[in-house]
C-alpha cells in the first residue's frame, strides 16, 4: 500500500468521524428542548444561544472583555515567561545557582498554584497588579522548568564536539547551547501560555470583578442566563485553541531550520 | 509504507540477555553488600566454580565480565576499599548539596524574621514566622488543620479516582482503535482547550455548588491529562516488543499485561502524577471558591479576616499535602518499573 492512498483516502473518513459526535450532541441538545425534556432554564434551545452569541458580537460587549481578558494575559504571560526562561537559562548553565537555588524551586512547584491568591491578593492588591502577578507567577513555573530540564538535557557530546572545537563560553552557547535548548524553551512558553489562561480565568473569578470573560461569565451566572454562560465556555475554548495553533505556527517557523 | 520488520530473534534475544544480566549484576550487588561470599552459584554469567571476591567485583562494576582469572584477596580488599570511599564520597558531596539547597530557604527565613522583628512590614501584610507556627501548633492542637485537611483529601481521592478511572478508559480505548480515537479525539481535544475552572460558572448552575461540582472539577481535571499520557504511553510501545510477544504467541489479556502495560507505565505515570497536581490545584481553587470545609475555604477565610498567618499555615499544609502526593507516585512508579535496567 502506497503512504499516499494510506493518507488521502481516509482524510474524509476522518473529519466525518471527527464531526460524527459533536453533531450528534447538538441534534440531541436541539431534539431535547424542541421536546421540552429540559429546563429551558438550564438547557437553552440551540438557537437563542446562537442569537445571543450574535447580538453580543454585534454590539461589541464580547469584545471588549475578551480584549481586556488577552491584555491581562499577555501582560502576566510576558512577565512570568520572561522571568522564568532567564531563570531557568541561569540555573541550568551556573552550577552555583542551580545547588542553592533549584531544591528551593522544586519544593515551590508542588505548592498548588491557586493556593497563592489570597496572600497575591493581599500583597499586590486584588485590582490589576495582583492579577497580573498572579498570571506571571502561574507563567513563570512551566517556563523555568521547562527551560532549565532543556539545558540539562544537552547531550554530552555537544559538549565534547565544542571542546575539540575549542569554542569559547559565548560561542558554546551560540552556536550549541541555545539551539539545542530552543524546543525546551517552546515547549516552555507554550505551556505557560496555557498555564496563563488558566489563571487569567482564575484571577476574574477569584479577585475583584473587572472588565474581562470571568466577570461575564460570573454575570451570566448571578443572573442565571445559561445561554450567556455556554457562549463564554465556547469563548474560552476558542482562545485556548487559537494560543495552541498560535504556538504551534511559532514554532514550526522558528524550528524550521533543524529538519532542512 | 511497509515497516521493515525487525529481526524479531535478535530483540528478543536482547531483552533475554538484558534480563538476565541485570538480575545477576543485582544478586551480586546485594551479596556483597551483606558482605557475603556466596558458594558458586552456578549462574552462567560467571560460570565458575572458582568464584572469588574479585570476580564478583568485576561482575557488579561490569555485568558483561565473565570469566576472570583470580588475583588474590589484596585486590578484593583493595576494592572495597574503593567503594567504601566512593560511598563515603558520595555522602560528603550530598552533604554539601543539602546545605547549599537549604541556603536560600534560610536567608528567606531570616529575612522574614528580621522584617518582623524590625518592623519593617506590618502584621496584615507579613505576620510574624513564630505566629505562623504558632497558629499551625493551635490548628494541630484543636484538631482543625486534620479535619479540613482530611475533607480536602477525601475530596481530591474522590475526584481522582473517577477522573483517573475514565481517563486509563478513554485512553486506552483509543489508543487500542484508531476508529475510536477519530472518532473522539476531536471532542476530546475541544474540551480541554477550555481552562477548567471555565466550567465552574456552567457547573454551579446545573449542580448547584456541593460536594458534586468539587467531585466532577477535579475529576475533569484529573482526567485530560491522565488520558493523554495512557494514550501516548501505549502507542509509543515500540513495535519490536509486540513483535516479542507475537512470537510467544501472547493472547490479547497476556500480551496487555506482560508487554503492553509495563512498557507505557512512564508515560502513564507522567499522566497520573501530572493529574494529581491537577486535581490538588483545582480542588484549592474550587474550595477557595465555593466551600465551607476544607483547606481552600480556611485559607479564604483567613483572607476574609486578614489573618495572614493562617492563610501561610494553611499554604504551608497545602504545600507539604502535594510533595507528598508526587513523592508517593513517584515510589510507585519505581516500584513499577524495577525490571528496567538502567541504561
Amino acid at each position: 500500500m502506497s503512504m499516499q492512498a494510506k493518507t488521502r483516502r481516509p482524510r474524509l473518513t476522518r473529519i466525518w468521524r471527527a464531526a460524527a459526535l459533536p453533531l450528534v450532541l447538538l441534534a440531541a441538545w436541539e431534539a431535547s428542548t424542541r421536546l421540552g425534556l429540559v429546563d429551558p432554564h438550564q438547557l437553552p434551545p440551540l438557537e437563542d444561544v446562537v442569537a445571543r452569541g450574535w447580538s453580543e458580537s454585534r454590539n461589541g460587549d464580547f469584545l471588549t472583555a475578551l480584549a481586556a481578558s488577552l491584555g491581562r494575559d499577555l501582560a502576566g504571560f510576558a512577565i512570568g515567561a520572561a522571568i522564568g526562561t532567564a531563570s531557568g537559562l541561569l540555573l541550568g548553565f551556573y552550577r552555583p545557582a542551580q545547588s542553592i537555588l533549584g531544591p528551593t524551586l522544586r519544593v515551590h512547584r508542588q505548592i498548588a498554584l491557586f493556593a497563592w491568591v489570597p496572600l497575591i491578593a493581599v500583597w499586590f492588591g486584588a485590582g490589576e497588579p495582583g492579577k497580573i502577578a498572579f498570571i506571571a507567577l502561574a507563567a513563570f513555573q512551566p517556563s523555568l522548568i521547562n527551560t532549565w530540564r532543556g539545558v540539562q538535557e544537552i547531550p554530552d557530546r555537544f559538549h565534547e564536539l565544542a571542546a575539540v572545537l575549542t569554542f569559547s563560553r559565548l560561542d558554546f552557547l551560540r552556536f550549541v547551547g541555545i539551539p539545542a535548548i530552543l524546543p525546551a524553551i517552546f515547549t516552555g512558553l507554550k505551556a505557560a501560555l496555557i498555564y496563563a489562561w488558566q489563571a487569567t480565568i482564575g484571577a476574574e473569578l477569584f479577585m475583584t470583578i473587572a472588565p474581562g470573560i470571568g466577570g461575564v461569565m460570573m454575570q451570566g451566572r448571578q443572573l442565571f442566563q445559561m445561554d450567556l454562560v455556554l457562549l463564554t465556555i465556547l469563548l474560552l475554548g476558542l482562545v485556548g485553541a487559537g494560543f495552541n495553533t498560535l504556538a504551534g505556527l511559532s514554532e514550526a517557523l522558528l524550528l524550521r531550520r533543524r529538519t532542512s | 509504507m511497509a515497516r521493515a520488520p525487525l529481526p524479531v530473534s535478535l530483540s528478543l534475544q536482547r531483552l533475554v540477555l538484558q534480563n538476565s544480566a541485570a538480575l545477576a549484576a543485582d544478586q551480586h550487588a546485594a551479596l556483597l553488600l551483606s558482605g557475603f561470599h556466596p558458594a558458586p552459584t552456578g549462574d552462567a554469567l560467571i560460570g565458575d566454580a572458582l568464584v572469588n571476591r574479585q570476580v564478583q567485583l568485576e561482575a557488579w562494576d561490569d555485568s558483561g565480565a565473565r570469566g576472570h582469572e583470580a588475583e588474590g584477596d589484596q585486590a578484593a580488599i583493595g576494592s572495597l576499599d574503593r567503594i567504601n570511599a566512593a560511598i563515603s564520597d558520595w555522602v560528603g558531596r550530598n552533604v554539601g548539596r543539602v546545605l547549599l539547597g537549604l541556603s536560600f530557604p534560610l536567608i528567606l527565613f531570616i529575612t522574614w524574621q528580621a522584617s518582623s522583628l524590625y518592623g519593617w512590614l506590618p502584621d496584615q501584610i507579613l505576620p510574624a514566622p513564630s505566629l505562623v507556627w504558632q497558629t499551625l501548633q493551635e490548628r494541630i492542637a484543636d484538631g482543625s488543620l486534620w479535619d479540613d485537611a482530611s475533607i480536602s483529601l477525601l475530596r481530591v481521592l474522590r475526584g481522582f479516582t473517577l477522573g483517573a478511572t475514565a481517563g486509563l478508559a478513554l485512553g486506552g480505548l483509543m489508543a487500542a482503535s484508531r476508529k475510536l480515537h477519530d472518532y473522539l479525539n476531536p471532542l476530546f481535544l475541544a474540551v480541554s482547550q477550555v481552562p477548567t475552572l471555565g466550567w465552574v460558572p456552567l457547573l454551579i448552575l446545573l449542580v448547584g455548588i456541593d460536594e458534586g461540582l468539587k467531585n466532577i472539577l477535579v475529576a475533569l481535571s484529573v482526567f485530560i491529562p491522565v488520558t493523554l499520557g495512557t494514550y501516548q504511553g501505549i502507542r509509543d510501545v515500540p513495535h519490536g516488543y509486540r513483535e516479542v510477544g507475537q512470537v510467544l504467541t501472547f493472547g490479547r489479556a497476556q500480551m496487555l499485561r506482560i508487554i503492553i502495560l509495563p512498557a507505557a507505565v512512564p508515560a502513564i505515570f507522567t499522566g497520573l502524577r501530572e493529574g494529581l497536581s491537577n486535581g490538588w490545584q483545582t480542588l484549592v481553587a474550587v474550595e477557595l471558591l465555593a466551600s465551607t470545609e476544607g483547606l481552600g475555604y480556611q485559607m479564604s477565610y483567613g483572607r476574609q479576616l486578614f489573618q495572614l498567618e493562617l492563610v501561610i499555615a494553611t499554604m504551608l499544609v497545602i504545600g507539604l499535602i502535594g510533595f507528598v502526593f508526587d513523592f508517593l507516585l513517584g515510589r510507585i512508579e519505581n516500584h513499577l518499573q524495577r525490571w528496567k535496567v538502567a541504561a
